[in-house]
């Protein structure tokens, strides 16, 4: 036995969970396993509660399986993972300003979510009365001539609201901390109580900009849940949409690096969004997936227009690749600035090109292999640098590699039904997918064709803090090079 | 290929901007047209957008980012998107109004000079859309400071932001700012 099947032998096997087990365990298995994290056998994948239950989900690299363990909260706490295990803290603050279940042993205690504004707290758990907000204590930098710099939460660009505290020494930055929640929305809470078709909806607002992925997330655990698959047509047309999704977004954020050399990318970055709306109806591809299959066809003149924006895409990526390695100006500003070592991004399981270029090779469509891509050739750009240069390289590669894919999807394309109703089922069900900043956690609790409970993990979690603290030691005006390079989600973290 | 080159290139090849008068799509080009002719006559070609995101989910973002990049480059009929709301004559608003970002929506309005204009971008802004009723949430933006003109769609592509920044500007508000 494995260390995984060694901690689930130990807890008790909960019938319909699928497509991997959850195991409801007791304080000591739960201990074992923060034990674990820490060593670095397992994986954080996600920890979530719903009424007077903790989950946590895990993944093991060697042998590959992934599993939920789940833990009975009847005194409101569960021991804290985010003491041992540092991943865990912002999830584990979350959980407290949503549910009130408290983890116990926690050394942060600080609100993440709660701003003092909803006028209750504990939302989804046992209400109380709310607090006014109160100043927010961010962490200390202590020595000579520091300088704060706070930065938001509206930002002076186009793009999502959060607070970043910047404490600086002239012009390097000696620490920065990261305050978000502000585009809470309430989105888990909103997706209790209805049909999965409605709450698919909600998924595809998470993120606006992984639409795609998030629908493609809920769908297979809506799927998994109820025991129904989506016809192959289905699935093959759900990878053209997510790899046309990754593609685009990848050409934008090397665009907005590389300000200096976008113009070529540009081109490339609006073909592949109009010809996603003359495929699929709608640029961002936003509720073309749903629970059983895809709300939209492919017609033969939409194949021809993706393979038109796919072959724009290559030209100028031909022209654009050798532009980035070779002039100087770009070079001197990308390489080595922001350095996420292996070890934290390791430690972090973050996932996407943020841990990929720093050592790591998880991905959800590779370690899963899940429809479609159990039938693609490709493979996963890796690299070992861990700065922005990595980053941007990793995107480069991992669009040559999308192109590919939606190449070999487009040609295998087989005829078929789009979907199946996905019924009034019961069940569990969990999708691990593969968004363009990494994997998508989904997990969903369904009674009678009702939602009970979803949840869904962003890739940013792990991300952002890695984000702290590689811009340490670099200068203010690199960040906003370093965040571009990271470009992680607000409103996927915050719901 | 080499900066040099590029350079080049950029300086004797036409740019990639869609010629206003060319149909990429006929009803973008028509739009585009109109949004000049306005611009011109009611703003002498100036008019600054601060852009705030109030609880989109960044699709918006998307969006408003494609309508001001170099293919549909807004900023050729002298609308341009500008840093700081005290800069600002339209505040274009995304998302529903969360109540943690209720303040800063109230803030950067009152830091923006009169005479001053609000656009509600998408169906959460017109009146929290699929949010509606959540706990976390005030509503549409008309909730907390009063809308000129509401921009429909989940989200709306550049050419229904295009239409909606000239009915802001043919418009009795537009008038009014003239």
């Amino acid at each position: 036995m494995n260390m995984l099947e060694e901690l689930l032998a130990r807890g008790e096997a909960v019938e319909g969970h699928r497509p991997w087990p959850r195991v409801v365990v007791d304080a000591d298995v739960w201990r074992d396993a923060v034990e674990a994290l820490t060593a670095g056998d397992l994986n954080l994948v996600g920890l979530w509660v719903e009424s007077g239950i903790a989950h946590l989900c895990v993944r093991q690299a060697e042998p590959f399986a992934m599993a939920v363990l789940s833990l009975a909260c009847p005194r409101g706490v569960f021991p804290s993972i985010g003491a041992w295990h540092a991943p865990a803290i912002r999830l584990e603050r979350a959980i407290f300003d949503l549910w009130g279940l408290r983890a116990e042993g926690a050394l942060d205690l600080r609100p993440w979510l709660d701003h003092g504004r909803w006028g209750l707290r504990h939302p989804e758990g046992a209400r109380e009365s709310g607090r006014p907000p109160e100043p927010y204590a961010f962490l200390a930098a202590e020595g000579e001539s520091l300088h704060q710099i706070a930065v938001g939460p509206i930002h002076a660009g186009i793009i999502e609201p959060g607070h970043f505290r910047f404490t600086a020494n002239g012009e390097t930055v000696v620490r920065l901390e990261e305050r978000l929640g502000y585009v809470h929305r309430g989105l888990e809470s909103l997706m209790a109580g209805s049909s999965p078709v409605a709450a698919a909806r909600l998924a595809g607002r998470a993120s606006g900009d992984s639409t795609v992925a998030y629908a493609i997330a809920f769908a297979r655990a809506v799927e998994a849940a109820l025991g129904v698959a989506a016809p192959a047509r289905a699935e093959g047309l759900r990878g053209v949409m997510a790899e046309l999704e990754r593609v685009a977004n990848h050409l934008g954020d090397i665009g907005a690096i590389c300000n200096d050399a976008s113009f070529a990318l540009m081109l490339a970055h609006c073909a592949v969004l109009r010809d996603a709306e003359i495929a699929f109806g709608h640029r961002l591809m936003m509720d073309c997936v749903t629970p059983g299959g895809v709300a939209v066809d492919l017609e033969p003149a939409g194949a021809d227009a993706i393979r038109a924006a796919l072959q724009v895409v290559r030209e100028r990526l031909e022209l654009l690749t050798p532009l980035y390695d070779e002039t100087a100006s770009l070079q001197d500003r990308m390489v080595g600035t922001g350095v996420v070592s292996a070890e934290l991004a390791r430690r972090f399981a973050a996932g996407g090109y943020v841990g990929r270029a720093s050592g790591g090779g998880f991905d959800a469509r590779r370690a899963l292999a899940y429809a479609p891509y159990d039938g693609l050739k490709f493979e996963i750009p890796s690299r070992t640098d861990g700065d922005v240069n990595a980053r941007v390289w990793i995107r480069l590669d991992e669009i040559a590699q999308s192109l590919s894919m939606i190449e070999q999807l487009l040609t295998s394309l087989p005829p078929g039904s789009l979907g199946v109703e996905p019924g009034e089922g019961s069940g569990e069900g969990a999708a691990l997918v593969e968004g363009f900043r990494g994997d998508i956690l989904a997990w969903v609790k369904l009674e009678a064709g009702r939602l009970t409970r979803c949840h869904l993990r962003d890739p940013s979690w792990f991300q952002w803090p890695l984000l702290e603290a590689c811009i340490e030691g670099n200068i203010v005006a690199d960040f906003p090079l370093c965040n571009k390079s990271f470009n992680c989600s607000y409103a996927g973290v915050d719901l | 290929m080499s900066m040099p080159r590029l350079l080049l290139e950029a300086v004797l090849k036409h740019p990639l901007t869609e010629p206003v008068t060319r149909a990429v799509d006929g009803e973008l080009a028509a739009l585009a047209g109109r949004l000049e002719v306005a611009a011109r006559k009611q703003l002498g070609r100036s008019l600054s957008i601060r852009h705030v995101d109030v609880g989109s989910c960044n699709g918006c973002e998307l969006e408003i980012h494609a309508l001001s990049n170099a293919f549909y480059d807004l900023e050729r009929f002298g609308l341009r998107f500008v840093a700081s709301p005290r800069h600002a004559d339209v505040l274009l608003v995304t998302g529903v109004v969360t109540h943690n970002l209720r303040e800063a929506l109230e803030r950067t309005f009152v830091a923006t000079p009169a005479p001053k204009w609000v656009v509600a971008v998408g169906g959460c802004a017109l009146d929290g859309g699929v949010f509606k009723g959540s706990y976390a949430c005030v509503g549409g933006v008309e909730a907390v400071v009063g809308v000129d003109v509401h921009i429909p769609g989940c989200p709306p592509n550049p050419a229904a932001l295009l239409r909606g920044l000239l009915a802001l500007l043919e418009g009795p508000a537009g008038k009014r700012g003239a």
